[in-house]
């Protein structure tokens, strides 16, 4: 494998990831606040869906990118209803959030459309733009720092550096904010955020609503910035590529950013069996790849490379003392 | 919360529920432009109205009914194995490896052995999630989820590069031989004349009525089903009574593979007799919607996989027939899922304010009346 194919894969491993991160940034607040959310995958392609059309029809992106957003909180606040207010299981709403997005998303984009359920083809205004980061024209013909610089930081979508951002500011905010402490405690041990005179309910609220946001952004991503329009299932897994992620990363999110390069590296050399043939030296078959990230997780989670240990109060609604 | 009677939780709670996500599902058809009296007209005639709608119906209940008992078994164990789809696959693989492997001479011969072999491949499949659980604590959900991506590219793989055979295009297995074929229920004695030739519903549909009675045996008329459904309401009781959380998780969820994987049988053996990719179109997640429906009761789980086989043929002819996609099935499942799974807290509290609220007529009636 050459430098040049290096750069390439590693450039698809920066944008393939980008929704996996937002998505898994995402779980890291539900799952953190104690509210465990296998509906990520529903809210990413719902946002899809939403922002697709919007952009089609208002010709911005960054519209879409609201209503992306608007869609899946909507989600999230219903998820919000069954596992908050009224105890519900939390799993189990978010298999039914993940088969009514991908109900409705096909039935409204067909009722919008009428194209088998897409959106029409989305470009220029509609679309998520590369942005070209300053002196990267003037920086290119310096060897390999400028040539880094230029293919692979550079170029790219608003929302693929929004998504690298936001590492460190869900570090900071769970880290070093009073709210985050909250955020955190309320996953752990909720009597004694109750006891403290914080309210359990809203803070595990406002948690699934960031987790809405995030979602938002994955899924708006997926149609207008890394695909141009919204296809029937175009989330394809992502969402539980994303948990998967966030279990790998033990539930932190500097750790998430490293494990969804990694799975983001792993599709984008999905994309190339002719350069794996080309380094490893025989055929490695495509679903082999495909699976890598589930069979990595499950040895994740099996506890043989290091612990994982979900926040405890997770999947517990929880029943203020009378 | 008011204490509801068990007819009121049984019955009154899922039918609620299943109205309310009717309900909704009819909002939907009109928020898109359609008419939900001509769409419900035309799911009800095209899955109940003529042999040939019932011959689809019942085939679709089979399978749920196979996977509905899966989540039922391991929900008793109070293990929630979202990875009926891929032991149903697995079970597929089970099914055709037994079928292509000699040349059957006959049908009688060849379910028994199918039927081994679709049980056994999905209790594999659901064999290491168990393990997992039960000695290193991982989340069952999460490695069943898992495990169903691992299947479908282990599918992939394998129909591809393993069972396709030479010269064709179609990521699928030869056909099964002659002798491997399940007899419909239209070549059945005595019912036959209800079916009309051609329908997929077969012989394992009476198999699946079997085996709800089988685990409704197992659950409540033998040792191994209390303890199950004693671990399941409470685990330190269990321990405490000497019943092994090891043993339990592993048989439970093994026998919920093997429920999962017989639907192979079904759709594998009875309907294609041949295994394509994405075998189990979804019945594996269906399962849930139709426990939670059936209230994890045999009885129950049948009822519902009929109403969801209902669905099924109904949405199918929904979309053949209206412009309204055949996608509405996916989204009515998942209400049914979010009512009766979900905001179940929801509806029993619904339930129980009706309840208050006519007993408190009834109670000013009565006085009403004496006065």
């Amino acid at each position: 494998m050459d430098f040049a194919t290096l750069l390439q894969i590693l450039d698809s491993t920066l944008r393939l990831a980008t929704p996996l991160l937002l998505a898994c940034l995402a779980g890291l607040f539900s799952e953190r606040a104690g509210i465990f959310d296998i509906g990520l995958e529903g809210k990413m392609l719902m946002a899809a869906m939403a922002s697709g059309a919007v952009a089609f029809l208002t010709g911005s992106a960054w519209v879409g990118l609201g209503a992306g957003i608007v869609a899946s909180i909507l989600l999230s606040l219903i998820h919000g209803l069954a596992s908050i207010t009224f105890r519900g299981n939390q799993l189990i709403s978010g298999v039914a959030l993940n088969f009514l997005a991908s109900g409705l998303t096909v039935l409204i984009a067909v009722n919008l459309f009428g194209q088998g359920g897409r959106t029409p083809p989305l470009s220029g205004d509609a679309r998520f733009q590369a942005i070209e980061l300053p002196f990267a024209e003037a920086l290119r013909d310096v060897p390999v720092i400028g040539t880094v610089y230029h293919e692979l930081i550079s170029g790219h979508t608003a929302l693929v550096y929004i998504a690298l951002l936001a590492v460190p500011l869900t570090w900071w905010v769970l880290f070093r904010t009073r709210f985050g402490l909250r955020l955190r405690a309320v996953g752990e041990n909720p009597e004694s955020v109750d006891t403290a005179g914080v309210s359990v309910v809203r803070l595990r609220y406002t948690a699934v609503a960031i987790t809405g946001v995030l979602c938002g952004i994955a899924g708006a991503y997926m149609a207008t910035a890394l695909q141009a329009g919204f296809g029937r299932e175009m989330t394809a897994g992502r969402g539980y590529i994303a948990l998967a992620a966030l279990i790998f990363a033990k539930w932190r999110p500097w750790y998430a950013l490293y494990a969804c390069l990694l799975f983001g590296f792993l599709q984008a050399l999905a994309l190339r069996p002719d350069v794996i043939e080309g380094t490893v030296g025989f055929k490695v078959p495509v679903p082999a790849l495909d699976a890598l990230p589930y069979v990595l997780t499950v040895i994740v989670l099996a506890g043989f490379v290091g612990r994982a240990i979900p926040p405890r109060a997770g999947g517990q609604p929880y029943v203020k003392e009378r | 919360m008011t204490k509801l009677p068990v007819w009121a939780d049984v019955v009154l709670v899922p039918l609620l529920s299943l109205l309310l996500a009717l309900l909704i599902s009819a909002l939907v058809i009109l928020a898109i432009g359609e008419d939900p009296v001509e769409a419900m007209r035309t799911m009800l005639e095209g899955a109940v109205g003529s042999a040939y709608g019932w011959g689809y119906t019942l085939y679709y209940a089979t399978s749920f009914i196979f996977t509905g008992l899966a989540v039922t078994v391991a929900f008793h164990a109070g293990q929630f194995n979202i990875g009926g789809e891929g032991q149903a696959q697995l079970g597929g693989l089970g099914v055709a490896v037994v079928c292509l492997s000699l040349p059957w001479p006959h049908w009688t011969l060849a379910l028994p052995a199918a039927m081994m072999g679709a049980a056994l491949f999905g209790a594999a499949w659901a064999a290491i999630p168990a393990y997992l659980q039960a000695r290193r604590g991982s989340h069952i959900v999460i490695t069943t989820i898992m495990f169903n991506y691992i299947a479908a590219s282990l599918m992939v793989y394998l129909l591809v590069n393993v069972f396709r055979p030479p010269g064709t295009m179609d990521p699928a297995t030869s056909r099964f031989p002659e002798g491997a074929n399940l007899p419909t229920l239209h070549d059945m004695p005595l019912i036959g004349g209800l079916f009309s030739p051609q329908v997929p519903a077969n012989i394992s549909f009476l198999l699946a009525i079997l085996a709800c009675v089988l685990v409704w045996l197992l659950l409540w008329r033998t040792r191994l089903g209390y303890e199950i459904r004693a671990f399941g309401k409470s685990e330190p009781a269990a321990v405490y009574a000497g019943i092994s959380p090891f043993k339990i998780i592993m048989l439970s969820m093994l026998i919920s593979g093997a429920l999962a994987g017989m639907m192979a049988i079904n759709n594998v053996m009875g309907e294609s007799e041949r295994l394509v990719l994405n075998s189990a179109e979804g019945a594996g997640f269906i399962g849930i919607a139709v426990a939670l429906m059936g209230r994890n009761h045999p009885v129950g789980v049948f009822l519902a996989a009929l109403l969801f086989g209902i669905l099924y043929q109904g949405g199918a002819e929904i979309g053949l027939w209206t412009s309204i996609p055949i996608e509405l099935r996916t989204v009515v499942q998942a209400l049914v899922i979010l009512f009766t799974g979900a905001l179940d807290n929801a509806m029993r509290m619904l339930v129980g304010w009706g309840f208050r609220t006519f007993a408190r007529r009834d109670a000013a009636g009565s006085r009403a009346g004496a006065a």
